[in-house]
């Protein structure tokens, strides 16, 4: 289990450029397995379009307060890109202006950047209809000043979409380091105890599950119905939806798949997995994301491989909704993690 | 020719045997893939069974893709291992229970 960031360690695959050649190369270079593209081009999806814009995620910064083994941010306390005010106010505008009925802030930790609090204050009276914050629940119990964090979400109508790997602990504190489990339960009761997931308060906490090894995601309804189970039988612990996301092969878990043996394999499960279906309604396609200093990209994934947007417009202050929608959506063989099976995005399953 | 008579890329080319009798490969795969649907029975146990009924059957291509299947499904590695026991038990209940057989024979052929 790593303690810190790749970047920290100075590894090679910090660099997305590594990490893009790798992926083109090896299974892919000599023609073991289809290029992404080869392979959406057989379902006439290539170059893979855009759609209307729904959701605008924010990348708040890099630091985060875990280091866990399957992060493609590469995040952890050692990383110092944060998002200034400055360029949260160019969000702030490009919220009105984009049309977007979702908005989604993550990290990282985004709780941890300084000016989190006024950016969702001010963010909130955009008018947004569904106001996201990706919380990694440990945060909320790490340091007394974010303990009324379950009642600041709650003043703001935020829904909290949380991580929590599997609803025991050995696993979750594999992958997410140890004492990780502990905490998070303690943090799911405290916003429990704010209203959050329990029937009728009209708060919503959802949880993201994303398998702790080389393996897919099984059925999101049977994960879920499993997870309800336990956490209710063991903690008393309600939340409303599982979000299934399949582990992308980049940064941290690239490194995982890479040093375990695991590339090849995992490569050919996902490419064996490939649904067509599930082509037409991957993130990308509705979703822009916006890093730390304001570039845009088709999603998280391409934020952390460095792809930003195939268009005339890259960065916020430039933002144009018309411009962006001509585009083509950047792919490498990464974008097989989405298609696979019943599909993945950070809404979960997409079929 | 391969020097062993297992290898782990066999299992990808399950599908092929279908390719010497198209009829009767695809009515066993139909048959299969029915079989693990949800039911009676939860996917979840029929995964359990499989991987219990694949030690019984010391077939290695089972014994990975149901320990894969499992870690999909959120199977958790106790109950996996009490499952093979289970297996275990009755295989070796089946040996024992012959025992009552030879002691029969035995008795018979006695004086």
């Amino acid at each position: 289990m790593p303690t810190k960031s790749l970047q920290a360690r100075k590894n090679l695959l910090s660099d997305p450029q590594e990490q893009l050649k790798y992926l083109s190369n090896g299974i892919f270079g000599n023609g073991k397995l289809p290029l992404f593209k080869e392979k959406i081009a057989t379902g006439g999806s290539y170059p893979l379009k855009p759609k209307k814009l729904e959701i605008l995620q924010l990348n708040l910064g890099y630091m985060c307060n875990q280091v866990c083994s399957h992060c493609h941010v590469d995040a952890g306390p050692d990383r110092k890109e944060i998002m200034t005010r400055e360029t949260m106010q160019l969000c702030l505008e490009v919220i009105r202006k984009s049309g977007a009925h979702t908005l989604d802030l993550t990290g990282g930790a985004p709780e941890m950047n300084p000016n989190f609090r006024w950016f969702v204050e001010e963010a909130s009276k955009a008018g947004i209809q569904d106001f996201i914050v990706r919380s990694n629940l440990t945060i909320i119990v790490a340091n007394k000043k974010y303990y009324d964090l379950p009642e600041f979400f709650k003043k703001h109508h935020v829904h909290v979409v949380s991580s929590l790997p599997f609803y025991k602990k050995e696993k979750t504190d594999r992958q997410r380091g140890s004492g990780v489990f502990d905490k998070s339960i303690q943090a799911l009761k405290l916003l429990n105890a704010a209203g959050y997931g329990r029937e009728g308060s009209g708060l919503k906490l959802d949880l993201v599950y994303n398998p702790a090894g080389a393996f897919l995601p099984a059925n999101q309804q049977a994960l879920e119905r499993d997870f309800k189970k336990a956490l209710k039988a063991d903690f008393d612990i309600d939340f409303d939806e599982l979000f299934c996301i399949t582990n992308l092969p980049i940064s941290r878990f690239l490194e995982y798949l890479i040093a375990s043996e695991n590339y090849e394999d995992y490569m050919t499960a996902l490419v064996d997995a490939f649904n067509p279906a599930a082509v037409q309604s991957v993130m990308c396609t509705n979703t822009l994301s916006v890093s730390w200093d304001g570039w845009l990209y088709d999603c998280d994934f391409n934020q952390m491989l460095g792809l930003k947007v195939a268009s005339k417009v890259q960065h916020l202050r430039d933002f144009e909704p018309e411009l962006l929608k001509d585009r083509n959506v950047c792919i490498s063989q990464h974008c097989y993690g989405c298609t696979a099976g019943a599909g993945s995005s950070c809404q979960g399953s997409v079929t | 020719m391969s020097k062993t008579y297992y290898d782990p890329a066999d299992l990808k080319k399950f599908g092929s045997i279908s390719e010497w009798d198209e009829e009767l490969g695809s009515k066993f795969f139909e048959y299969y893939n029915s079989v693990f649907e949800e039911g009676a029975l939860t996917a979840r146990e029929k995964s359990l069974i499989a991987l219990a009924v694949s030690h019984v059957v010391q077939c290695p291509y089972c014994i990975d893709a149901y320990t894969k299947d499992g870690l999909e499904r959120g199977i958790e590695k106790e109950e996996m291992m009490e499952a093979v026991h289970v297996g275990a038990a009755i295989k070796g209940g089946a040996t024992l229970v012959h025992g009552v057989q030879m002691m029969n024979k035995y008795n018979k052929l006695s004086m």
